[in-house]
């Protein structure tokens, strides 16, 4: 009895004891809160510092003027410290604003003919059942996971005047000479959309495989025909899929420089290759990231729309 | 009622075929004697042969798969924290901003996000010294930076679904918060991670154009090499490499997707098992 | 008088399904009158579903015949045949408003839009749903929902309306309530419903007629009375409400009784059977625990009687159920109406009290497969 008595008193005494003042909130931030703060803050940190402040900097040099040097940029010496030259120079030259339309007609373009490619696709794997499924899944991703560049690569040598498509074409007797199809806008638009085909299939796919079957049972059984069917149910429950997969197509399809590079016309490029040329050939970093700047309003609200419709995707959808 | 018609079926099978013939043609013609990548000169492997003996090819493959491993496991270890905080805390200040950062990477064009870059590295060279020229170490951060974005959104809808009465029964059973976390969260999610680092991996080792802005002399990456030969044309131990890549890429999908495909079978038959004893 | 034979107005002619190896429906045959209210009731698993999407045109018969109102419609694809389903789910669409989702079958309807209107209201009145007709699916309850999908399925004046499991999501009170609102509206509107169930209570509350089903096959079909006081095989006697089963054979068939020794029992027990029994014949006797009178008294001899002693009661208010362990260890049930008002110590029996079950030779059934 006593043993217990004297140990209890001890417990008590031990525990009224005061933290040391100066490490108590310390102590208290690293019992509850610790983990939590690292968890936000360090990511945080990272993409503000690599993501974030790099922008402010492409602003910041899309202000100053083309030196020899290094770096090679100057600013004004006076208030308001930057110049407006570069943007002036994109709205006069040809080169420049073409370039923007180009891209974004190009971009679109690829986007609906992507859409209607991928979206009977996505259609088709997520009515499918069982091995199969899965099989076309893994088929549909395969190709993502092998080399983009080595991709496009593989279309050089289909479209080239000796390439597969015209050997084929011409051992057919359908045409007798070589149709020229590398380094043409139609090349470009192959490129692009062979590429980003899988982008748009996925989310579709995602999508319309959480779709309840049963309401197109419904739809039916109140007369409607197949293809009514379609129209009326799962083609408007399936638009988040179709946005989120034009998002992913068409955003980064604007600014492409490898597939306009390598497959299409030097005359009328994408504002893609402007931008590196600009960088790597002319060495005018104001210009260069003047253009990035443009680029980047220019996709401001696709962008915008992309991250809201991404952020309430994954936090209700299960993937 | 047959949910797939005839023309759906139709589809998909044109639709394959369009992403396979490249493909396939591009390994029939890494056997092409003929240096002419597309006319056909007889059966070869010599092609394969030279793509082995070609040192500058092999020491660029082993500085990408470098820079892809450190870069993937860093990746993945912000990415998940990142889904971590947009799945699991609700409210702090400078949310929006932050989920906005994370899934931007996701949709920006390379030649921004590369430039960027670039002209960040200069700066923190002129201010502080480090990162000291562009190299390994350069194009290494920037890949972190973009594949994060990757592991995040993964992450975060995949700890979005789970159900979180396994975390609070472990709570309610004597454990920190910390302790669930190791214990519990991270192993339901580990799949999800494990995929998130695939992605990095391959994103990195694939990555051409930021690494182009980013890079330095000396730090040749693959797609660097590659591009310097594909500029000039076609030519046929580009097509030896590229088929090694496919034969690799495919053989670890297709295994990914028979284990995965197993354990979900298993796991069904295990339920109808349950439920039959039940009855 | 004319021919007064009725031709059926559904007929179901020896309709098998398979799926693969798996027979869902086996050769299953049977009629629905017009403006019945059918129901069929069984397990999971025992194929009602499946028949409910060969009726729906979800699912093609893989042998037999369908046909509604004279015209074949084995091979008709649903959105060509006058039949209508609520789904189990409801299946409401969710981008459109209730009016929407109940209009949706009309535009297949030469109908002016002023029609349609008019009828979409109408329904919206059948249900009670007006002031709600401008809402989406996710702002309504339950309850509210399953009136949807009702009013919809309706709307289009069907020949014959397919009901999936149409209370399983309902709480108590609502699917009272609910029951009684379907019968009405089958009684309003005339049109022939079938209901499938998995619910005993549901289907002898609801149908004119029952087709009790178990592994693909129909079992018994008849009106509620006949399926509870008249079950034609072991299966539906104890499938329907609870019963008592006692085994045995044949003792003796001649007389207006037939008596049956069971096993474990003294005395034969005495059955009032119509039909081709031997002595000899191996038989259930099943008695309905309403059937049976529980007392303290000794009855007189001359009558079917059995002595036990009360293992458990459960005490439901308006009735109370017993069960009696009878001297040679079987168990039965006992359904006693609590019909004179007292207090516990004024019951017929307590736990653990001696007494003696009676019942008539009319209420026990015998019962061969």
């Amino acid at each position: 009895m006593a043993d217990a008595a004297t140990r209890h008193a001890q417990i008590e005494a031990a525990q009224e004891q005061p933290l040391p003042a100066a490490t108590a909130p310390l102590r208290r931030w690293l019992d509850r809160r610790a983990w939590r703060d690292a968890m936000i803050g360090v990511p945080y940190l990272w993409l503000l510092l690599f993501f974030l402040v790099p922008f402010f900097i492409v602003l910041a040099i899309s202000g100053g003027t083309a030196v020899v040097g290094l770096p090679p940029i100057t600013w004004e010496d006076s208030f308001p410290y930057v110049t407006f030259d570069n943007y002036r120079f994109l709205a006069e030259d040809d080169l420049y604003w073409k370039g923007y339309l180009n891209s974004l007609r190009i971009a679109a373009i690829s986007t609906m003919l992507c859409l209607l490619i991928g979206y009977p696709m996505a259609l088709g794997i997520a009515r499918s059942t069982g091995v199969w499924r899965h099989i076309m899944l893994m088929m549909v991703i395969l190709p993502f996971w092998t080399s983009f560049l080595l991709r496009i690569y593989a279309w050089m040598g289909m479209l080239g005047n000796n390439g597969v498509l015209n050997n084929f074409l011409m051992l057919t007797g359908i045409v007798s000479s070589p149709i020229r199809m590398m380094h043409t806008e139609f090349a470009v638009y192959v490129g692009i959309v062979y590429s980003y085909l899988p982008f748009m299939v996925l989310p579709l796919f995602a999508n319309l495989e959480k779709l309840d079957f049963t309401l197109n049972e419904a739809a039916m059984d109140l007369g409607s025909k197949p293809w009514q069917v379609f129209l009326d149910v799962t083609l408007p429950l399936s638009v988040p899929g179709i946005v989120a997969g034009a998002m992913l197509v068409f955003i980064p399809a604007t600014g492409e420089y490898v597939i306009p590079a390598l497959l299409g016309a030097a005359d009328s490029p994408m504002i893609g290759r402007v931008l590196a040329d600009e960088f790597f050939l002319n060495r005018d970093w104001p210009v260069a990231a003047s253009v990035a700047v443009a680029l980047l309003l220019l996709l401001v609200v696709p962008i915008m729309i992309y991250s809201h419709l991404e952020s309430r995707m994954a936090s209700s959808n299960p993937s | 009622m047959n949910r797939r018609s005839k023309l759906l079926s139709m589809w998909l099978c044109f639709g394959f075929v369009f992403l396979y013939l490249p493909l396939v043609s591009l390994v029939i013609y890494s056997f092409n004697k003929s240096r002419l990548a597309t006319l056909w000169g007889g059966f070869s492997t010599e092609w394969y042969v030279k793509l082995f003996a070609n040192s500058q090819i092999i020491e660029a493959a082993l500085l990408s798969i470098r820079i892809a491993a450190v870069s993937a496991t860093l990746a993945m270890i912000l990415g998940t924290m990142a889904g971590f905080a947009l799945a699991r805390f609700i409210s702090f200040p400078g949310r929006t901003l932050f989920s906005g950062l994370v899934s931007a990477p996701l949709v920006m064009p390379e030649v921004i996000t590369g430039l960027s870059l670039l002209f960040l590295f200069i700066m923190m060279e002129q201010a502080i010294g480090w990162p000291r020229g562009r190299g390994a170490t350069t194009v290494t951060l920037a890949h972190i930076t973009f594949s994060m974005s990757y592991v995040a959104v993964i992450v975060q809808s995949r700890l979005s679904s789970m159900d979180r009465s396994v975390e609070e029964a472990a709570m309610d059973l004597g454990s920190k918060p910390l302790r669930v976390l190791f214990d519990i969260t991270l192993p339901i999610i580990s799949p999800a991670m494990i995929s998130g680092w695939l992605l990095a991996f391959t994103l990195s080792l694939d990555d051409l154009v930021i690494t182009a802005f980013t890079t330095g002399p000396g730090a040749n990456t693959l797609p660097l090499v590659v591009w310097s030969k594909v500029k000039l044309g076609v030519t046929p131990d580009v097509n030896a490499l590229a088929t090694i890549i496919i034969g690799v890429v495919a053989t670890c999908v297709v295994i990914a997707g028979i284990i995965l495909y197993r354990a979900d079978r298993r796991r069904e038959r295990d339920i109808q098992a349950a439920i039959a004893a039940n009855q | 008088m004319g021919n007064d034979i009725v031709a059926p107005f559904i007929k179901v002619d020896a309709v098998t399904k398979n799926f693969g190896d798996f027979t869902a429906v086996r050769d299953v045959t049977f009629d629905i009158q017009k403006g019945e209210l059918f129901a069929l009731l069984g397990g999971s698993g025992c194929g009602k579903t499946t028949l409910l999407r060969m009726l729906a045109g979800f699912e093609i018969p893989t042998k037999g015949r369908i046909s509604i109102d004279g015209q074949d419609m084995t091979d008709l694809p649903p959105y060509e045949r006058p039949v209508n389903m609520m789904f189990q789910s409801y299946a409401l669409f969710p981008h459109m408003s209730v009016e929407k989702n109940v209009g949706y079958g009309l535009k297949h309807e030469n109908l002016t839009s002023a029609e349609r209107a008019d009828r979409v209201r109408a329904m919206l009145d059948l249900v009670q749903l007006t002031p709600l007709a401008r809402r989406k699916p996710h702002q309504l309850s339950g309850g509210q929902r399953q009136r949807v999908a009702l009013a919809r399925a309706l709307a289009k004046q069907p020949k014959v309306l397919l009901l999936d499991e149409p209370l399983g999501a309902l709480d108590r009170k609502l699917r009272e309530h609910t029951q009684f609102e379907i019968m009405n509206i089958q009684e309003k509107t005339g049109i022939t419903f079938i209901v499938v169930t998995h619910d005993q209570e549901e289907a002898m509350t609801l149908a004119n007629r029952i087709a009790v089903m178990d592994k693909g096959a129909i079992r018994q079909i008849g009106t509620p009375t006949e399926i509870y006081e008249y079950p034609q095989s072991r299966f539906v006697a104890d499938f329907i409400g609870s019963i008592n089963q006692f085994e045995g054979s044949i003792a003796s068939a001649d007389g207006a009784n037939v008596t049956v020794a069971c096993t474990g029992f003294d005395s034969v027990i005495e059955v009032t059977h119509r039909g081709e029994l031997r002595s000899g014949d191996k038989v259930a006797v099943a008695v309905r625990p309403e059937k049976i009178h529980i007392t303290r008294k000794m009855p007189s001899p001359g009558q079917n009687r059995l002595s036990g002693k009360v293992l458990d009661l459960g005490y439901f208010g308006k009735d109370s159920l017993y069960r009696v362990k009878l001297s040679n260890g079987i168990v039965v049930r006992v359904n006693h109406v609590n019909a004179r008002r007292g207090l516990e110590s004024e019951r017929v029996a307590q736990w653990a009290d001696d007494v003696w079950l009676t019942f008539d030779p009319s209420s026990a059934i015998l019962l061969k497969d």
